[in-house]
């Protein structure tokens, strides 16, 4: 079957199998920063945006986007780097596997809630699992990162 | 990983009906459950197209199409504020905000799932159920009917003064709840629908009256008592049928409480 999407602002056009899930599609169009966790929809890694929300690509049939706007990493990779540096300040990336879906994750919430508290952090990022690190060092990075986007607002 | 033959998104309901005629066909929700399943689908039904993402409120209630995700129940002012927020409360514990973006109330609703917070909650309201073509029944009829090829288009809320509490037990964050409870004073009395146990939400009503003020422990205790003595449960990997009776009867006193406090501060 024909999809056409959006992908990270490009127009695309492809012949997919009709059970194919959004997570594969889009590895099979080079976005490798999507990564394949748990595949029971628990873990966040495959976190990508669609239509600017976030949700598990791994969840999404690939047919269900038609039409619509995903983003990955790759789409925003200046804001990544940005925090992406707080999060390496912070010791917050450890592995490393969890980080892309993390990212897309905290630059969601940063779009929708307006100045969250530690609480709310923690609710809009409990579908994001790490392994490694315990979560507090990328709470401080997220904290870091909030301050600093705060005082470059107020400049 | 979904096998699917064939992927249609219909954009009449009476076209869907027709196509869930078919056994291979599967109406497809949020997909969160449905991609777990090894059997391979020959129509996957997506009612995407079909305008059911919505919620309308109206002057007696709320009108919930089936695609809405968990999410939009979760920030939906009106719908929380009648509920004191119950229905946030019911869903904030699901995963994560990308899962609640992904499934769906009418998945939720449809599955009949033991597991489900959101049909826990929603029994203790005054809900009904849109099916195509058949028309409304009330949300405890519709989960007592054994699945047909029916499709649940909406879910009715109605406005009506309640008190609504809603409480969950997890053995950890994000987990599936070891046991789900939401207590409501409505008309009067109080009634509440306990699901999993680990078996789907059962409502218990308080018929003779045992509570007449919320505000008395006493008499709080005693229905707490009375709904673990009627309703059953049963033992799984997370909890056993005794640890659910015990926490049935602490999570309806717990929200006897709260809702005495609510009270209070008024």
């Amino acid at each position: 079957m024909k999809l056409n999407v959006w992908l990270n602002g490009k127009k695309m056009q492809d012949e997919i199998e009709p059970g194919m899930m959004l997570l594969d599609y889009v590895r099979q169009k080079g976005c490798y920063s999507v990564k394949c966790g748990c595949e029971t929809s628990n873990c966040g890694l495959c976190t990508v945006w669609l239509d600017e929300k976030p949700v598990l690509s791994c969840t999404v049939p690939a047919a269900r986007v038609e039409g619509r706007r995903i983003t990955t990493l790759e789409g925003l990779q200046e804001e990544a780097a940005e925090f992406g540096g707080f999060l390496a300040d912070e010791g917050g990336e450890q592995c490393g596997f969890c980080s892309p879906g993390f990212i897309m994750n905290v630059l969601a919430m940063v779009r929708e809630l307006d100045d969250p508290t530690e609480e709310e952090i923690l609710e809009y990022l409990s579908g994001n699992l790490c392994r490694c690190s315990g979560y507090m060092s990328q709470l401080r990075a997220i904290k870091a990162f909030l301050a600093y986007k705060k005082g470059e607002h107020a400049v | 990983m979904l096998k699917i033959k064939n992927y249609v998104m219909p954009t009449t309901m009476e076209e869907a009906y027709e196509l869930n005629k078919k056994a291979s066909s599967r109406i497809l929700g949020g997909c969160g459950w449905i991609k777990m399943s090894k059997n391979p689908i020959g129509t996957a039904i997506d009612l995407s197209a079909l305008g059911l993402d919505q919620i309308e409120e109206k002057e007696d209630c709320f009108v919930i199409g089936a695609m809405v995700s968990l999410r939009q129940l979760e920030c939906h002012e009106g719908l929380n504020q009648m509920t004191q927020g119950a229905i946030r409360e019911c869903v904030r514990h699901i995963v994560g905000v990308q899962f609640r973006n992904c499934a769906t109330v009418g998945g939720s609703i449809f599955g009949r799932f033991g597991f489900s917070d959101v049909l826990t909650c929603f029994l203790a309201l005054d809900t009904e159920v849109e099916l195509y073509p058949s028309g409304r029944i009330s949300l405890s009829e519709f989960v007592c009917q054994p699945k047909n090829r029916e499709i649940l288009t909406h879910i009715i809320i109605k406005k009506e003064p309640c008190e609504i509490v809603y409480l969950s037990q997890r053995n950890s964050a994000t987990d599936f709840p070891v046991l789900a409870c939401a207590v409501a004073w409505r008309n009067g009395r109080m009634m509440a629908s306990v699901g999993a146990r680990p078996m789907r939400a059962k409502v218990v009503v308080d018929e003779t009256q045992l509570i007449q003020d919320y505000a008395n422990e006493k008499e709080c205790e005693q229905f707490a008592e009375m709904a673990a003595e009627t309703l059953c449960f049963q033992s799984n990997m997370r909890a056993s049928a005794e640890y659910r009776n015990y926490i049935t009867k602490v999570l309806i006193k717990r929200a006897c409480r709260i809702m005495a406090q609510r009270r209070n501060e008024q």
